[in-house]
């Protein structure tokens, strides 16, 4: 059996005629930060509704160690609209009591753990003010506090990272990391592939309702194509070479694709026959790249 | 986590934050006070129309007592001054501290009032005059005026009455009707505010937190729990209030007849607010904003709304009267209509049971068709939500 394994499995959603999840699958395990990224209304906070129960699957199962998600398991998970909510006119501390009781802690050990929270995110001036008098950056470190206070096994958090400031973006990596390696799987969406792919053990890619790739970020990029960028004042010398595409040329700098099976040492050659190499290196793609890449593809395909 | 904790849990968050909040503690003392005002405006009210100052002045002073006597008969009470100077006693008639100035010697008295006079007071004056010659002549032609009054006092018309008058008829009506009103009052309140919380929840998102940890009836049930114990709250001290002010300055006796409608009262809320309140929730779980909430409101309050008056004026006018009888037996107009009727002693017991027997199977019917609605509009926002898409599924 499976565990600290949240899987996806499956899952399928219709809104009448639209289809906003189609076979949607992926698992999340435990003490891995697993990022979510797509183009909006790709079926991110979908998959996310529906996980937590908020949303009901068509079809599809939502597992926690091999076992079908039901209200006690989703009591343990940490979840964070996309949509943010917290009562407007309640005091931070109560809110995070009262939201700490709700998903199944004692009174006293919910006071402790809503302290605790306030003090690591920095809010311990604001405990007794409304959350409406915060400010949004503060609202939101409230709304993290309020994904965690229940010392959640599993965080699903939707865009936390969105409209964050870069100090408040440092505190809410480092809680996320510190929450992995406790061996807590996070699942997060985010729009900010750097910040994704600096982050991440995994990330998947949806489009158009369904995973169309996920894996490391190492791994997601060694299923593109190679590209290389060379550095020489000839021009011209590529342009003949088989298996080879000139994506882009800028002065002196010229960008190649290379086909699968192409030798990248012939193209090298052909490159000093032709003048001095000033640069030969061999470019990564960026998150960026394989998402945009992935996704024009989907578009095309479907 | 058991229901129960959770439901609970709901409750006492609503109760806390409501109870805490400036307006419920303004809108309580702004009741009161308005209750006291009344209360003390009544009580002067009655006492200035009941008691009338008469100054007497050289041989009617002898009419004191009698005068007395006469006017208690008829109701109102006299109180006698002895003047001396004429003059005085004109300016105090016209001032106002005098209600009549009585000079002369009987029989030809002359009577001294700043406009019209008291009808009842010169009624009774002409009374005692006609009393002290009819004595004078008796005692001429030699017969003893007591005899005679014993033989008047013995003679009256034998009255059978067909409908029985409750002596307290008065005070009931006043009660039914402060009942009604309270009532009116708070399950519009305290309905409204129910809608408000839901769409608070929704707009502010943060019922996806709560419903990704509590299923939705857990949250509403809790949510009217609370709310309605906040509306009880303030029911019970209003009338508490009212009643010991009323009972202090003696405007109603209240006693048995005020603690009895203040237990129907209570009885009445409970059914009342749990017809309403998940109606309240229902609808207003149908919208996403504060803006839109009047539109899905106003059908709920103008139900209350027209229960509240057109009971109130029917009751006033024919209290068992058909129309009244059969609108407080129904669900809808019930909570209202049949706790006035009851304090005013008109509804007889059959009608009691059955209005709260047909009331339970309407919460009943309301509360699963409304936890229904609440459920499935609950978490969908923006555009409002066609009623007939939330009673799917």
């Amino acid at each position: 059996m499976p565990e600290r394994v949240l899987e996806i499995d499956g899952i399928s959603k219709r809104y009448g005629e639209v289809v906003a999840l189609r076979d949607m699958s992926f698992d999340v395990r435990a003490g891995e930060l697993f990022g979510f990224v797509g183009s909006n209304g790709a079926g991110k906070t979908t998959t996310m509704r529906i996980a937590l129960g908020v949303l009901a699957a068509d079809s599809g199962e939502v597992r926690w160690n091999g076992r079908t998600v039901d209200l006690d398991t989703r009591r343990r998970i940490g979840y964070m609209p996309e949509e943010r909510g917290l009562y407007p006119r309640m005091r931070v501390l109560d809110q995070l009591v009262y939201l700490a009781e709700l998903h199944g802690m004692g009174t006293n050990e919910a006071h402790k753990s809503a302290e605790n929270w306030i003090a690591r995110l920095g809010l311990r001036d604001r405990r007794t003010e409304e959350v409406q008098r915060l400010s949004l950056g503060n609202q939101q470190r409230v709304q993290l506090a309020a994904a965690l206070v229940h010392e959640p096994d599993v965080l699903v958090l939707d865009e936390p990272f969105s409209g964050l400031d870069p100090v408040a973006v440092d505190v809410m990596s480092q809680v996320l990391r510190e929450k992995a390696s406790a061996g807590v799987p996070v699942v997060f969406s985010s729009h900010q592939l750097d910040l994704v792919e600096r982050l991440c053990d995994r990330v998947g890619i949806v489009s158009a309702g369904s995973m169309v790739a996920s894996g490391t970020v190492d791994e997601l990029r060694s299923g593109g194509q190679s590209r290389l960028v060379v550095e020489s004042p000839a021009t011209g010398w590529a342009a003949t070479l088989r298996g080879v595409r000139v994506v882009e040329q800028d002065g002196t700098r010229c960008v190649l694709e290379l086909a699968d099976g192409t030798d990248d040492q012939a193209v090298l050659h052909a490159a000093l026959a032709a003048g001095p190499v000033h640069e030969f290196s061999r470019q990564r793609p960026s998150l960026t790249e394989l998402f945009r890449n992935v996704v024009t593809t989907e578009g095309r395909s479907t | 986590m058991t229901p129960a904790r959770a439901v609970s849990l709901v409750a006492k968050r609503e109760f806390v934050a409501k109870v805490r909040t400036r307006s419920f503690l303004i809108g309580t003392a702004v009741i009161i006070a308005v209750l006291a005002g009344y209360v003390v405006l009544q009580s002067l009210l009655f006492d200035d129309q009941q008691r009338s100052v008469v100054g007497l002045s050289g041989q009617a002073t002898q009419l004191a007592q009698p005068l007395k006597d006469k006017a208690g008969s008829f109701g109102i009470e006299v109180e006698t001054r002895d003047v001396t100077t004429m003059t005085d006693a004109e300016q105090q008639v016209r001032d106002g501290s005098l209600d009549a100035l009585v000079t002369g010697a009987p029989p030809a008295l002359k009577m001294i009032v700043k406009g019209s006079g008291d009808q009842v007071l010169t009624t009774a004056l002409n009374d005692v005059l006609r009393q002290q010659v009819l004595v004078a002549q008796l005692a001429e032609a030699g017969i003893t005026p007591q005899q005679v009054a014993q033989n008047l006092a013995n003679v009256s018309v034998a009255v059978t009455a067909l409908e029985p008058v409750d002596p307290q008829q008065g005070q009931r009506l006043a009660i039914g009707l402060v009942v009604a009103a309270l009532l009116y009052y708070s399950l519009l309140v305290y309905g409204t505010m129910v809608a408000q919380g839901v769409v608070e929840e929704k707009s502010s998102r943060v019922v996806e937190i709560l419903l990704a940890t509590v299923r939705p009836w857990q949250l509403l049930l809790g949510k009217v729990i609370g709310l309605g114990a906040v509306g009880l709250l303030q029911l019970l001290v209003i009338s508490t209030i009212g009643l010991a002010l009323s009972s202090a300055f003696d405007v109603v006796d209240v006693g048995a007849l005020g603690g009895t409608a203040l237990l129907t009262g209570v009885l009445w809320y409970l059914l009342g607010f749990f017809l309403y309140a998940t109606v309240f929730a229902a609808a207003a779980s149908l919208v996403s904003r504060q803006e839109e909430l009047q539109s899905v409101l106003t059908p709920i309050s103008m139900t209350i709304i027209i229960a509240f008056v057109a009971g109130i004026n029917l009751m006033i006018g024919s209290p068992s009267g058909p129309t009244v009888t059969v609108l407080s037996l129904l669900p809808p107009f019930a909570p209202i209509l049949m706790p006035g009727r009851m304090a005013m002693g008109v509804a007889p017991a059959w009608q009691v049971l059955l209005s709260v027997v047909l009331a339970l199977a309407a919460i009943a019917a309301i509360t699963w068709l409304g936890g229904k609605v609440y459920a499935n509009a609950v978490l969908r926002t923006g555009a409002r939500v066609k009623l007939r898409e939330a009673l799917r599924l």
